[in-house]
């Protein structure tokens, strides 16, 4: 948690309660509990089939936890179908990007909106072109003719049209060139920055996530082994070893 | 740069030369047991076998052959074709687009005016022949054009476009459409011979009657996509067709219901008698206008479903199927209730099937089991898929080509001449049909119209469209 600059704390926006997800028989997340605050940028780490974007979908019931709860805003939404999940403002960029191919920037867009059936949409989209200026660019493309980065921000952009309070990001940074991630990381803290957006983003590139995040998660196999503000992460031996030395962009 | 050219030609002719003599060979392998011997009974009644090295060479021949040509020639051609296209510009595609508005406009109006453009030419070819205005006889020979063509194609049109709702649109794929199709054709049979009700009335009804058989089927299969959706679809179809064969207190079963009541312009009835639409007007006895009024309303129906579809895809709903078509996780994250969504996509699309069925009964006046098989579905389907998933011209296109080619292939009695009196056309129609499919299938794969035309614009088109050419930045 940033300690130079006091948000405001209303207790935490999500919480996860000793989670468990399973697929079929196979446990992928056991007894998982992690928080974000509101305003806060908080990042789950690990390495590959760890579970982070289990947790993620989790979230949305995409798959439903088994035990545990999901609580958003004070509210259990465990059980809760997927799209009044949406309804309640938690908008993701979900792993691989998930866009729609065949439909243009603009339609892509337009989806992303269309909880308020777009009434919001002008004001918003402008937003949207103002952080990510390449889209403006493609408005009349086909979402499948884009770039891979391109795709990344239309992702992200679509996320924002639904006047999130929680974002979550999966891996935002997954095949892109570092410039690219650099715009998006920056991108990403100037929203939270600017509009006290709550960011929960799972990330494999360790120490562009920390260096991001308030605080930060690291996950081994389902199992949360490690916590703490991003300064104590980035400093920890452990993590160093395993996520960073080396990984370092 | 010539030499290069003609070692590149040459280059492609060894190799198609090389792909011949393996398709030939492959050929020969396939063909050597099944065409190459036939079994067959001589005067003794002993089973012989007949050599037929002539038929198999053939056969092999013209396997080589046809892939000689296609690598030689029909290949590269269509890579160049493709090279050329790839450069035209942004405004020649403009143009293309404008001129392909202006073709379904001019195409629209053919549409309405086309049983009197038959009328007309019918006539004037008859006053060619005979020299004397006969405006009758052109009247009395339209009526195969209108209803064979005309009436015939749009109810495919009308089918396939309501399907194109389900597969098009909503990506779910449907294989058994044509209950759809029954449910209509029977609650019009049925409910105007047993209660007497006009078509106008039971139009509607069975409209809705196959829409909410629709979401019967959606329930069930919301969890289900691509071939398993096909699957219990396929089921569906034929449970419904099995129940009106053997529900036989109700439906009279394989004997169908006959005597089905016509449909009424405001009330006035297409008979021969002094309140019928003949003496009404004050023209002669015809069944033509009947034909006339069918074609008008089936080109109304199915213009209808047209206008609702586009409108459709404009509105909340019809992104909706289109997103569900794309990526169904992300619909549901982006808070779409894709539970009603599939079930809208099944009950609209139904209903169009219902309006086609009930105005199939009407025209025929006879329904059973027999129109409402499997191959319908089957052709209603690749009709969607021929066309271009999802486009309205293309698929239209589709249908008059596939129906009207299936039509026009009774027509074809001169084949007899150089076939010898023994050839029978019809009996070749499925075989064209799935000949036709296989040729568009290889030329356009992903139908007539291919590309899906956005149903949203920045209205500063031509200013992006020339920074699509700005590259290399970000």
């Amino acid at each position: 948690m940033s300690q130079t600059q006091p948000l405001p704390k209303s207790g935490a926006l999500l919480s996860i309660e000793n989670v468990e997800t399973y697929y079929g028989n196979i446990r992928a997340l056991s007894g998982v509990s992690v928080h974000a605050d509101a305003g806060e940028i908080v990042t789950l780490i690990g390495a590959n089939g760890a579970g982070k974007s289990t947790l993620m979908m989790t979230i949305f019931g995409m798959p439903r936890a088994r035990t545990g709860r999901v609580m958003f805003d004070g509210r259990d939404i465990t059980q809760m179908p997927t799209h009044e999940i949406a309804r309640l403002r938690i908008a993701q960029s979900p792993e691989g990007r998930r866009i729609f191919p065949r439909m243009t920037v603009q339609e892509n867009l337009q989806m992303g909106a269309s909880l308020d059936n777009l009434e919001f949409y002008d004001e918003d989209v402008r937003k949207v072109f103002e952080l990510f200026p390449r889209l403006k660019e493609r408005i009349n493309q086909r979402g499948g003719t884009l770039s891979g980065g391109e795709q990344q921000m239309l992702a992200i952009g679509r996320a924002l049209m639904a006047r999130p309070r929680l974002l979550l990001l999966d891996e935002p940074s997954l095949g892109l060139a570092p410039l690219i991630i650099k715009h998006i990381f920056e991108a990403i803290k100037e929203l939270n920055r600017s509009t006290g957006l709550t960011v929960f983003l799972v990330e494999q590139n360790a120490f562009g996530a920390l260096k991001l995040a308030d605080r930060g998660y690291v996950m081994v196999n389902g199992i949360v082994t490690m916590s703490g503000s991003s300064k104590d992460l980035l400093a920890n031996p452990e993590v160093r070893a395993a996520y960073l030395e080396g990984g370092r962009h | 740069m010539a030499d290069i050219q003609a070692s590149g030609q040459d280059s492609v002719y060894l190799k198609a030369t090389k792909e011949a003599v393996f398709a030939g060979l492959i050929a020969f392998g396939l063909f050597f047991l099944v065409v190459g011997f036939r079994t067959d009974q001589n005067i003794n009644n002993e089973l012989v076998l007949v050599q037929r090295w002539g038929l198999l060479a053939i056969f092999v021949a013209v396997a080589a052959i046809g892939r000689f040509i296609f690598a030689a020639f029909i290949t590269p051609s269509r890579e160049r074709a493709k090279l050329a296209k790839s450069k035209v510009s942004a405004a020649a595609r403009a143009d293309r687009r404008s001129l392909k508005a202006t073709v379904s406009r001019f195409g629209l109006a053919l549409l309405f005016i086309y049983p009197f453009l038959v009328i007309l030419i019918l006539a004037l070819i008859n006053f060619a022949a005979t020299g004397q205005w006969a405006f009758q006889s052109g009247v009395q020979g339209s009526l195969k054009y209108v209803d064979n063509f005309g009436i015939q194609i749009l109810i495919y049109v009308m089918l396939a476009w309501g399907l194109n709702i389900v597969v098009g649109l909503a990506g779910l794929l449907d294989l058994g459409y044509v209950a759809f199709y029954a449910v209509g054709a029977y609650s019009y049979a049925l409910l105007s011979t047993h209660f007497g009700l006009s078509f106008w009335l039971l139009l509607p009804m069975a409209g809705i009657f196959a829409a909410m058989w629709g979401i019967v089927l959606g329930f069930p299969v919301l969890r289900l996509r691509g071939d398993y959706l096909a699957i219990v679809t396929l089921a569906f179809g034929e449970i419904i067709r099995l129940v009106l064969i053997n529900w036989t207190v109700v439906t009279k079963g394989t004997f169908g219901v006959s005597g089905i009541a016509k449909a009424t312009l405001f009330g006035i009835p297409f008979t021969t008698g002094p309140t019928g639409f003949a003496a009404t007007f004050g023209l002669p006895n015809s069944g033509v206008y009947y034909k006339i009024f069918l074609y008008y309303l089936i080109l109304f129906l199915a213009l209808l479903t047209a206008w609702v579809t586009i409108r459709l895809r404009r509105m909340p709903i019809g992104r909706a199927w289109e997103a569900l078509r794309e990526d169904e996780i992300a619909c549901r994250s982006l808070g779409i209730n894709t539970t009603t969504t599939k079930l809208t996509a099944f009950a609209t699309g139904a209903m169009f099937g219902g309006f086609a069925g009930s105005f199939f009964a009407a025209r025929q006046g006879f329904v059973s089991p027999e129109s409402f098989v499997f191959l319908e579905s089957a052709i209603i389907l690749a009709i969607v898929v021929l066309g271009g998933m999802g486009s309205l011209i293309g698929i239209a296109i589709a249908a008059a080509v596939m129906i009207g080619g299936t039509e026009l292939l009774r027509e074809l009695e001169f084949l007899k001449l150089i076939f010898g009196n023994d050839f029978t056309p019809e009996l070749y129609r499925m075989l064209l049909f799935g000949l036709a499919m296989i040729v568009v299938m290889v030329w356009k794969p992903r139908g007539f119209v291919g590309n899906r035309e956005p149903s949203a614009f920045l209205h500063e088109r031509k200013m992006i469209s020339s920074e699509f050419t700005k590259e290399g930045h970000g």
